[in-house]
C-alpha cells in the first residue's frame, strides 16, 4: 500500500467516525467509550503479526508477548463490559406495549 | 484469488463492521446489536490475521491471548457500574502499551535487519505509536489509580511543572528524532521509558473532577497510537479503526470540556479542578442568606398532587447508591398519574454518559431520561424539581454572575421550575467550591441528610398519602 492509499484511507476513516460518532446520544456515551475502547484493541492483530513472525528474536518475542496479552484483555474486557452496560437499557416495561401496540 | 487478498477482504468486512457498530450506537433500540457487530468484525479480523503466512508460531499467541482475554473477561464481569470510568481507563492504558511495544518491536526488527535508519513514513509511525503509546499507558494508570483512590483525587503538583513537562517532551521529541537516523534499541527505550513518566507527570497535576475529559482525550491517544502501528505495518485495518476511536475520543473531549466550561489545554495543562478550587468571595454573601427546609411527608403530600415531577441526579446519588429507592419514587409516582423525567447534565458521574448506566442498571427506562437539551423547555412547566447530589450543574451562577467561575457553563435550569427541593448531606459547596444561590432561591427548599435515607422514607411517605 502507498502512502498516499494509507492517508486517504486515513481521511475518509477520521471523516465517517466523526460523522457517525456525532450521533450517539449523550445517554451512551459511557457504552461509546468503552466499545471504541474495545475497537482500538485491534491492536491486537499488529501484536499477532509481531508475535508470530517472531523467530525466536528476545525482544520481538517479549514485546509480542505482552502485546497480545494486553490486547486481548482490551478486546474481551471492552466488548464484555459495553454489552453487560447496553443489555440494562431498557425501555418503559409491558404495559405500554399494549397501549401503543 | 490470493491468501493475502482474501485477508485484506476479511479487514474490510471487519472495518464495515466497525462502523455499523457505532452505526448501531445512536439508539439504544440498537445498541447492543451494534456492540455484538463490532466484536465480530474483531473476531474476523484476528482469524484473518492468524491465516497470514507471515505468522508462522501460535503458542505464545494462544497462551498471551488465552491469558490476557481471560483477565479482561473476568474483570469486565465483575465491576461494579460505579467503578466504570476506572476500568475504561485501565483497558484504555492497556491498548496505549501494546501499540507502544508493537513499535518497539518494529524498531528492533528494522535494526535486526540491517538498516542504519528508517526510512520517512516508518520512523513517524513507528515514534509516534511508541511515544503516544507510552504517555496513554502511564496516563491512563494514573487516571485508573486516582479514580480508584489509590492515588489521591487531588492535583499533585511541583514547581516548574510545565516547565519540567515540557522540556521532558522536548528531549523525547529530539531522542526519537535521533533514534530513527541511527538505529540502536535503547536510543528507543529510553524514549519510551521517558514517555512514560511524562504521562505520570501529566495526569497527576489533574483533578479528580477533570477525570472525565482526561479519559476521552487518552481514549484518542491510544486510538491514534492504533492508528500509527497500522502505518507502520502497512495494515489499513489498524489505521480505519485506530482513526475511528481517535475522532470518538477527540470529540468527546471537546463536549465534556464545554459542558464543564472548561478549555481541553486548560484542563490538561491547568492543575485546578479536585475539590475546593480558589474561589471564595461569593461564600462570604452566602452565609446570612435563609435556607429553607421540607420534611420528607410534607414533600411526599406536594408530589402525589404533582402534575409533573423531574428528577435531577449528580454523582452525590450513586455514591449515596441512591438509585435503587429513586426508582421506587419513580415508579410510585408514575402509578399515581404523576409524569416524571430524569433530566441528566452531560457531566453527572465521573465519564460521559455515566449517570445514564448507573441509573439503567437501577432499572430506570431509557425513556424516562432526558438530555440537558431537552430537559430545560420542561421546567417552567415542572411542578416539583428533585436535586438529588447534584449541585454546579444546577448552579444558576453559571447563567447569570459574569464573575462566578462557573458563568458560561450549560446548566440545567431548575430554577425555572414552580417547586425547587434540593437533597443535601449539608450546606458544602459543591467541587468548584462554589455557592450556589439555588438553595436560597424562595422557591426552594432543602432535604437535608443521607440521599438514600431520605428517599426510602419519601418512598414510604408517598405509600402513606
Amino acid at each position: 500500500m502507498s502512502l498516499i492509499t494509507e492517508l486517504v484511507i486515513l481521511v475518509l476513516a477520521a471523516w465517517v467516525g466523526i460523522e457517525v460518532i456525532s450521533k450517539v446520544p449523550q445517554m451512551l456515551h459511557t457504552p461509546l467509550m468503552s466499545g471504541t475502547n474495545a475497537i482500538h484493541g485491534v491492536v491486537i492483530v499488529g501484536a499477532i503479526l509481531v508475535l508470530g513472525a517472531a523467530a525466536g528474536g528476545t525482544v520481538e518475542t517479549i514485546c509480542g508477548i505482552v502485546a497480545v496479552a494486553f490486547g486481548a484483555a482490551n478486546v474481551v474486557g471492552g466488548f464484555v463490559v459495553t454489552d453487560r452496560m447496553l443489555q440494562m437499557f431498557r425501555r418503559r416495561p409491558e404495559p405500554p406495549k399494549e397501549g401503543q401496540g | 484469488m490470493t491468501r493475502a487478498d482474501v485477508i485484506q477482504i476479511a479487514y474490510l468486512i471487519a472495518a464495515f463492521c466497525f462502523i455499523l457498530g457505532l452505526r448501531w450506537l445512536s439508539s439504544p433500540r440498537t445498541a447492543r446489536k451494534g456492540n455484538l457487530v463490532a466484536a465480530l468484525g474483531m473476531l474476523i479480523a484476528i482469524i484473518a490475521t492468524l491465516v497470514d503466512g507471515r505468522v508462522v508460531g501460535y503458542t505464545w499467541i494462544a497462551i498471551a491471548a488465552f491469558v490476557g482475554g481471560s483477565i479482561g473477561a473476568l474483570v469486565a464481569r465483575r465491576v461494579q457500574m460505579t467503578a466504570m470510568p476506572q476500568l475504561v481507563a485501565l483497558l484504555n492504558g492497556l491498548g496505549g502499551g501494546a501499540a507502544a511495544l508493537i513499535a518497539i518491536s518494529e524498531y528492533h526488527v528494522a535494526g535486526a535487519s540491517g538498516e542504519a535508519r528508517l526510512g520517512a513514513v516508518i520512523a513517524v509511525s513507528v515514534m509516534f505509536s511508541a511515544i503516544v503509546g507510552s504517555i496513554s499507558f502511564a496516563g491512563s494508570l494514573v487516571a485508573f489509580g486516582k479514580l480508584q483512590e489509590i492515588l489521591p483525587g487531588r492535583p499533585i503538583t511541583w514547581p516548574a511543572q510545565k516547565v519540567i513537562n515540557g522540556l521532558g517532551a522536548i528531549i523525547v521529541l529530539g531522542l526519537a528524532a535521533y533514534a530513527s537516523f541511527n538505529i540502536h534499541d535503547p536510543l528507543l527505550w529510553l524514549a519510551a521509558a521517558l514517555a512514560l513518566l511524562l504521562g505520570v507527570s501529566a495526569v497527576l497535576p489533574i483533578g479528580g473532577a477533570d477525570m472525565p475529559v482526561v479519559i476521552a482525550f487518552l481514549n484518542a491517544c491510544t486510538g491514534l497510537a492504533a492508528a500509527a502501528t497500522g502505518f507502520a505495518l502497512n495494515n489499513s485495518l489498524l489505521i480505519i479503526a485506530g482513526v475511528l476511536v481517535g475522532a470518538s475520543g477527540t470529540l468527546l473531549t471537546q463536549l465534556m470540556s464545554k459542558a464543564m466550561n472548561r478549555s481541553v489545554t486548560s484542563v490538561l495543562f491547568g492543575a485546578f479542578g479536585g475539590g475546593g478550587g480558589g474561589s471564595s468571595g461569593v461564600s462570604a454573601t452566602g452565609e446570612a442568606l435563609p435556607v429553607l427546609e421540607i420534611s420528607a411527608a410534607d414533600l411526599a403530600a406536594q408530589l402525589v398532587y404533582a402534575r409533573r415531577v423531574m428528577i435531577v441526579p449528580g454523582y452525590g446519588l450513586a455514591v449515596a447508591q441512591a438509585q435503587h429507592p429513586v426508582r421506587e419514587l419513580a415508579d410510585l409516582l408514575i402509578e399515581r398519574g404523576v409524569s416524571v423525567a430524569f433530566a441528566i447534565h452531560p457531566v453527572a458521574g465521573r465519564m460521559p454518559g455515566h449517570m445514564n448506566v448507573l441509573l439503567a442498571e437501577a432499572d430506570v427506562p431509557y425513556d424516562q431520561l432526558l438530555e440537558m437539551e431537552e430537559a430545560n423547555p420542561d421546567f417552567p412547566q415542572t411542578d416539583v424539581v428533585l436535586v438529588i447530589g447534584a449541585n454546579d450543574v444546577v448552579n444558576p451562577a453559571a447563567r447569570d454572575d459574569e464573575n462566578s467561575p462557573l458563568y458560561g457553563m450549560p446548566i440545567l435550569e431548575v430554577d425555572n421550575a414552580e417547586n425547587v427541593i434540593v437533597f443535601k448531606r449539608s450546606m458544602a459547596s459543591g467541587f468548584a467550591g462554589v455557592e450556589n444561590m439555588l438553595f436560597h432561591d424562595p422557591k426552594t427548599r432543602m432535604l437535608f441528610g443521607d440521599a438514600r435515607k431520605s428517599l426510602t422514607q419519601l418512598v414510604q411517605d408517598v405509600q402513606a398519602v
